[in-house]
């Protein structure tokens, strides 16, 4: 029985051990590269006495930073990996809430590690710990932690914001990990054959999707620069230059490649699969992704990191026309989802519902903080029989007769203004409907009671008004109008509401 | 300093005002510019300048100085 996430480099490192597994510009590394690094860092990381407990890794994206990762699970510890772009000021307010005693940084990161003020503990140098010389007694000792260990430990941290300010750190144990590889990669049907171009921060959770298939089955990742994403044409040639075939990328990240036409000038040449997350991907830019690649097979993703990566799915199989909704489909197999409406009943099709998840992917909550933990991960309401714990996703949604669940909007998106309950993201989804409109956002002003659409695309305020009092109930009108060149999005693609919020 | 230069300063100022933009010619390589700013200035430049940079010219050479972003537009409006 596989119960611990190593399992799947060390077989890979037997079955492949000089394939390529992991490559970040001109550094590459085959999987028995990589578990002779991961079990160096383990060995020296045991040896400092470090053990069951949280270690921040501040690294530049990089493989390097994977075994990173898993020499801390090699020692039995959890990582904690942090963006090492992130300001001083919500770091400090990490390594509080971690009580880690712990930072491996890279020789990029070293010296901002030795300036938190706040951390008084031991700060690693990467490079110190793999020049560790990995003995007989350390690979024994290796063994004996991993033999000890339990899948139900926890294996990362990842700090989310908190809608507070103070970041929560959800906590993932082993067990929820591996179920979730191996349900996604069954479902997408992913194998040795896949080659990734990761795009996905390693400081969030996305990352799963491609580095734990790469590690299960032997596959390879090519790790995107994030500059890249800068320049949409080089962004293309790069995944023809690598065969990249699979990609389980951010909608924004997809969506800089089509609003610009780059598929003009050159298309990815291999790429079959696309799997994409974040948020709802819009029709206009989705359609030209499909039809500039008609044989590629599309899947919507849907999950919040509280419940290990996704949770649903939704493959696209027939061509997306204006106006259509892509559902966020049903749970991977091993996972449940209940709709709950507010008085704790079961939403009946057609009806809304709070989106809560049961299963093994639901991680054990918030670290360090019980009292977050208890408000969200909650005790099954339609269940009085014994302890079943679901996670609250916040979202809602409504069942489609044909079995497929259909985002709404997120419960915090829905408002009451002139005494109506009105969806934020029923008003976007008619706003990105309208012909030459790129992309909006809609923020409510709680205070003055008014609505505000940001948008970004060529039509003007006045004719954008008009348009929509044709679409859309008085009282959904939004109030104000803002054009943007572009719309600002958070360190994980997701648009940057609360910045927005600031700009009205 | 030629209309179209001072314009694309201005853009580029107004996104970072910190920076002396006349005097930089890194500005990929050494991270000041994002890729929101790059969508930003596609954007700006479309309205302001009524230039249109395709998919094609956004490449790392053409945005590292406000001397290659100007050359670029200038050469762009020429063919229109």
């Amino acid at each position: 029985m596989i119960n611990n996430v190593l399992d799947f480099l060390y077989n890979t490192a037997l079955t492949k051990p000089d394939k390529t597994a992991f490559v970040m510009r001109e550094d590459s590394y085959t999987f028995k590269e990589l578990k002779d690094e991961v079990q160096k860092i383990g060995a020296a990381l045991a040896d400092k006495g470090c053990n069951k407990e949280p270690v921040i890794i501040f690294m530049d994206k990089h493989p390097k930073e994977l075994a990173a990762f898993w020499g801390t699970v090699a020692a039995g510890c959890y990582y904690v990996p942090i963006d090492s772009e992130m300001p001083g000021a919500r770091i400090d307010l990490i390594l509080q809430s971690s009580e880690a005693k712990f930072i491996i940084a890279d020789s990029n990161n070293i010296d901002k590690a030795k300036s938190l003020a706040n951390f008084s503990g031991e700060i690693l140098l990467y490079d110190d710990l793999t020049a560790h010389n990995l003995t007989q007694d350390d690979t024994a000792k290796l063994e004996q932690i991993k033999r000890n260990a339990i899948d139900t430990d926890p294996i990362y941290i990842v700090f989310t914001s908190g809608t507070t300010g103070i970041p929560k750190g959800i906590t993932a144990c082993h067990r929820s990990v591996i179920d979730y590889a191996v349900s996604f990669a069954e479902e997408l049907k992913l194998d040795e054959n896949c080659i990734f171009a990761n795009q996905a921060p390693l400081y969030f959770d996305a990352y799963i999707k491609d580095v734990y298939p790469t590690v299960m089955f032997g596959a390879t990742t090519h790790m995107v620069p994030k500059q890249l994403f800068m320049f949409p044409v080089k962004l293309v040639e790069f995944l023809n230059e690598n065969k990249v075939n699979t990609l389980c990328w951010a909608v924004s990240a997809l969506t800089i490649i089509s609003q610009f036409k780059t598929f003009n000038t050159v298309k990815p040449e291999y790429v079959n699969k696309i799997a994409f997350v974040g948020e709802v991907f819009p029709t206009k830019q989705f359609k030209i992704w499909q039809e500039a690649l008609p044989k590629c097979e599309f899947t919507n993703l849907y999950g919040p990191t509280e419940t290990t990566g996704v949770c649903c799915y939704y493959h696209v199989n027939k061509k997306i026309e204006d106006g259509d909704i892509i559902p966020i489909g049903r749970p991977f197999k091993n996972t449940g989802i209940l709709l709950l409406k507010d008085d704790g009943t079961e939403a009946n099709e057609g009806e809304e519902g709070e989106i809560c998840v049961r299963g093994t992917c639901v991680t054990l909550g918030y670290y360090n903080n019980p009292s977050k933990t208890a408000e969200n991960f909650v005790p099954n309401p339609l269940n009085r029989n014994y302890t079943e714990i679901i996670y609250k996703t916040g979202d809602l949604a409504r069942m489609r007769d044909d079995g497929n669940l259909i985002f709404v909007s997120r419960k915090d998106f829905q408002i009451k203004h002139m005494g109506q309950r009105i969806e934020l993201g029923e008003i976007e989804a008619n706003v990105d409907m309208v012909d030459g409109i790129d992309a909006c956002c809609c923020v409510y002003n709680q205070e003055k009671d008014k609505i505000v659409l940001f948008y970004v695309g060529t039509p003007e305020v006045k004719e954008l008004s008009s348009l929509l009092r044709t679409k859309l109930q008085p009282y959904m009108l939004p109030n104000f109008y803002r054009k943007l060149d572009a719309i600002p999005l958070t360190p994980n693609g997701k648009k940057d509401r609360n910045l927005l919020k600031s700009m009205m | 300093m030629d209309d179209i230069k001072e314009t694309i300063l201005n853009l580029l100022t107004d996104l970072h005002p910190d920076i002396d933009f006349e005097q930089e010619t890194n500005l990929i390589d050494s991270k000041i510019l994002d890729s929101f700013d790059i969508v930003s200035l596609i954007a700006d430049i479309n309205d302001e300048l009524d230039v249109a940079i395709s998919a094609d010219k956004i490449i790392p050479e053409n945005f590292n100085s406000l001397d290659s972003l100007a050359k670029l537009v200038k050469e762009l409006s020429d063919e229109d």
